[in-house]
């Protein structure tokens, strides 16, 4: 009971410190240029972590993530233009009604990409190897090829009239949801099969798990964020161009989980921001951006190929060597005289045997 | 327990497996000894249905299982422990003691178990906050055959466990085998090493490019003038 406790506490705490950032973006006291680059960093951040998902934590290479994030734009724009402004009107037109009106448009978002990851997923998934990694690749260029011939949603002129809810309350309420979800899932029984799958497919297949079934959920649910990533990009702008889901956005994103580092939630919650900041750093040499991208993974690769969090997390080596150099002070303490301070204090390990 | 009824087995137009019968019975060890590339993975991952016979039957305990899915066999009772051992590198030997366990949804019974591993590869227990993949080779194979028996299996197939190991650590896996059959788990096991494989076995199959060219009793069969100079460097 007290962990459920626990847990709404901070889930009020996280609510309110967003909504107080978001009262802060809103009255303009922060520049609308920094609110943008934050904001548009929140939703990498849901595209980077969902994509860690299937190619970091079940070893599945997926090339197409933009082609999901394009089906959950389309999909909820559609919706929003046809029903959400009307829907948010009805209910007063106020914030309330925009916060309704922007939760449906991103299940509705959510729900079709997931849909189509699980149209792509299961026959690519079904087989060991890299499939994936080509069905995805022909997925994105198809969806970008339909978006361009439906005049429903403007064609290659582009979608606008899309309402733009520029909320940042929103977008990382979605941001810090996926990183939940993924997290718990990567610490689970479930996510402890992914890994198993990403080490050694016929392995795990021989402890019992139903790889291909585990592999299209992973699929499903990395494309139904992406889907809900798309979802904030729609209402950011209010216009949406088949262009910007081009291989380049899928190849953007999967940069920034190798630059991160695979299979690393908070590499990828950096790579996700440093490529949103480096573009705009880089401004004047927009022509270059795929040679410096290109570039920094080489450097990568040579440096450090795990990724800058990736493998053995940089983090937990972090703490492992504060732990080792406070044991080593506390071992010093011992030889002075003042054992007994540490009685006081039950929870703190006797020094000494913190090397057992 | 076990039984193959003339099974044969294709990779695309090779023919791998030609006809092959053999049986397991219950509480036995059985071992399937022959050189490399004679057939012996490719009969495991026949009757762990990761190959379907092109032609003959794989029966568990009065079931057809050939053509099964992977997955399902676990549940009925049958465990591999895969050739190259197949450990999970990215997770701690204590994680890969789980995924065996996986289908098991008792804490208590995994937690049992696991001491079980733990007692009977002792190593196992030292290292099991180290990552697999910076085992031994013979870490490695203790954690696989440790691994395999997480799932509580009745048939437990092993895919040359002395593979590359130095001949103390082989004497330490033989001695797991005879410890895990002694507990009455059956097993199937697949060996290069006939030596020791013949020594630790009641009955033996001998496989030839995909054909068995002979069986019998364990010792019958280490005596065997043929076997002895094929197989034993005699
Ligand atoms: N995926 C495959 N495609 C085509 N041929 C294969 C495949 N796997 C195995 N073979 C062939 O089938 C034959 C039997 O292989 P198998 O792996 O069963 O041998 P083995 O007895 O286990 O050998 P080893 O002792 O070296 O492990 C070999 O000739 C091998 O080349
Ligand atoms: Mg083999």
């Amino acid at each position: 009971m007290s962990r459920y406790l626990r847990t709404l506490i901070i889930v009020l705490i996280v609510l309110g410190v967003l909504y107080g950032v978001d009262i802060v973006f809103h009255g303009r006291l922060i520049s609308p240029y920094f609110a943008r680059i934050a904001m548009l960093s929140g939703i990498a951040i849901t595209l980077a972590v969902s994509l860690n998902l299937i190619n970091g934590f079940t070893g599945q290479f997926s090339i197409g993530h933009a082609g999901f994030m394009a089906v959950g734009a389309y999909s909820s724009a559609y919706f929003s233009v046809n029903y959400g402004v009307r829907l948010a009107e009805s209910l007063g037109g106020g914030s309330l009604g925009w916060m309704v009106s922007l939760f449906l448009a991103t299940i509705v978002g959510a729900v079709c990409a997931g849909f189509a990851g699980l149209v792509v997923g299961v026959p690519s998934l079904r087989l060991k190897g890299d499939y994936l990694a080509i069905v995805t690749l022909g997925f994105g260029q198809i969806i970008v090829v339909f978006l361009n011939n439906i005049e429903a949603v403007g064609g290659a002129r582009g979608y606008s009239g899309i309402p733009i809810v520029k909320s940042f309350f929103w977008i990382f309420l979605i941001a810090i949801l996926t990183i939940v979800v993924v997290y718990n899932i990567v610490h689970s029984a479930f996510g402890r099969a992914l890994i198993s799958i990403r080490e050694d497919e016929l392995a795990a297949e021989a402890m019992g798990v139903n790889t291909t079934r585990y592999k299209v959920m992973a699929f499903v649910i990395s494309s139904a964020m992406a889907g809900a990533g798309g979802v904030l990009l729609a209402h950011f702008d209010g216009y949406l161009n088949p262009k910007s889901f081009e291989f380049i956005k899928s190849f953007e994103i999967l940069i920034m989980i190798i630059l991160g580092g695979l299979g690393s939630i908070v590499g990828s919650v950096l790579g996700a921001i440093v490529l949103t900041i480096l573009p705009e750093a880089l401004r004047g040499f927009a022509e270059y951006r795929m040679v410096i991208y290109s570039l920094l993974l080489i450097i990568l690769m040579i440096t450090r190929p795990q990724g800058l969090l990736g493998g053995n997390n940089a983090l937990k080596i972090w703490r492992a060597r504060r732990r080792a150099r406070s044991a080593a002070a506390k071992a010093q303490i011992v030889d002075a005289p003042a054992e007994s301070s540490s009685d006081r204090n039950p929870t703190e390990n006797p020094p000494g045997k913190e090397h057992a | 327990m076990l039984t193959l009824e003339n099974v044969s087995v294709n990779y695309g137009a090779i023919e791998a497996l030609c006809d092959i019968s053999m049986r397991v019975d219950q509480g036995e060890v059985v071992t399937l000894i022959g050189a490399n590339g004679a057939g012996k993975t490719t009969t495991l991952k026949t009757i762990t249905g990761l190959l379907e016979p092109r032609r003959g039957r794989v029966m568990f305990e009065g079931e057809e299982i050939g053509g099964k899915p992977t997955h399902k066999l676990v549940a009925r009772g049958i465990s591999m422990s895969p050739e190259g051992r197949g450990v999970f590198a990215n997770l701690t030997v204590r994680e890969n003691l789980q995924m065996g366990a996986y289908l098991n949804k008792n804490k208590r019974e995994i937690a049992d178990d696991m001491e079980r591993a733990f007692h009977m590869f002792p190593r196992l227990k030292e290292r099991q906050a180290q990552k697999a993949g910076t085992l031994s080779g013979g870490e490695q194979q203790m954690l696989a055959m440790g691994r395999a028996l997480m799932s509580r299996p009745r048939l437990l197939l092993l895919d040359e466990p002395s593979l590359g190991l130095a001949p103390l650590v082989v004497h330490t896996i033989f001695e797991a085998i005879d410890e895990i059959r002694s507990k009455g788990t059956t097993i199937l096991l697949v060996e290069q090493n006939a030596h020791a494989a013949l020594g630790h076995s009641d009955r033996a199959y001998v496989l030839e490019t995909g054909r068995i060219v002979m069986e019998g009793p364990s010792k019958q069969l280490a005596d065997d003038p043929r076997i002895k100079e094929a197989y034993l460097g005699e």
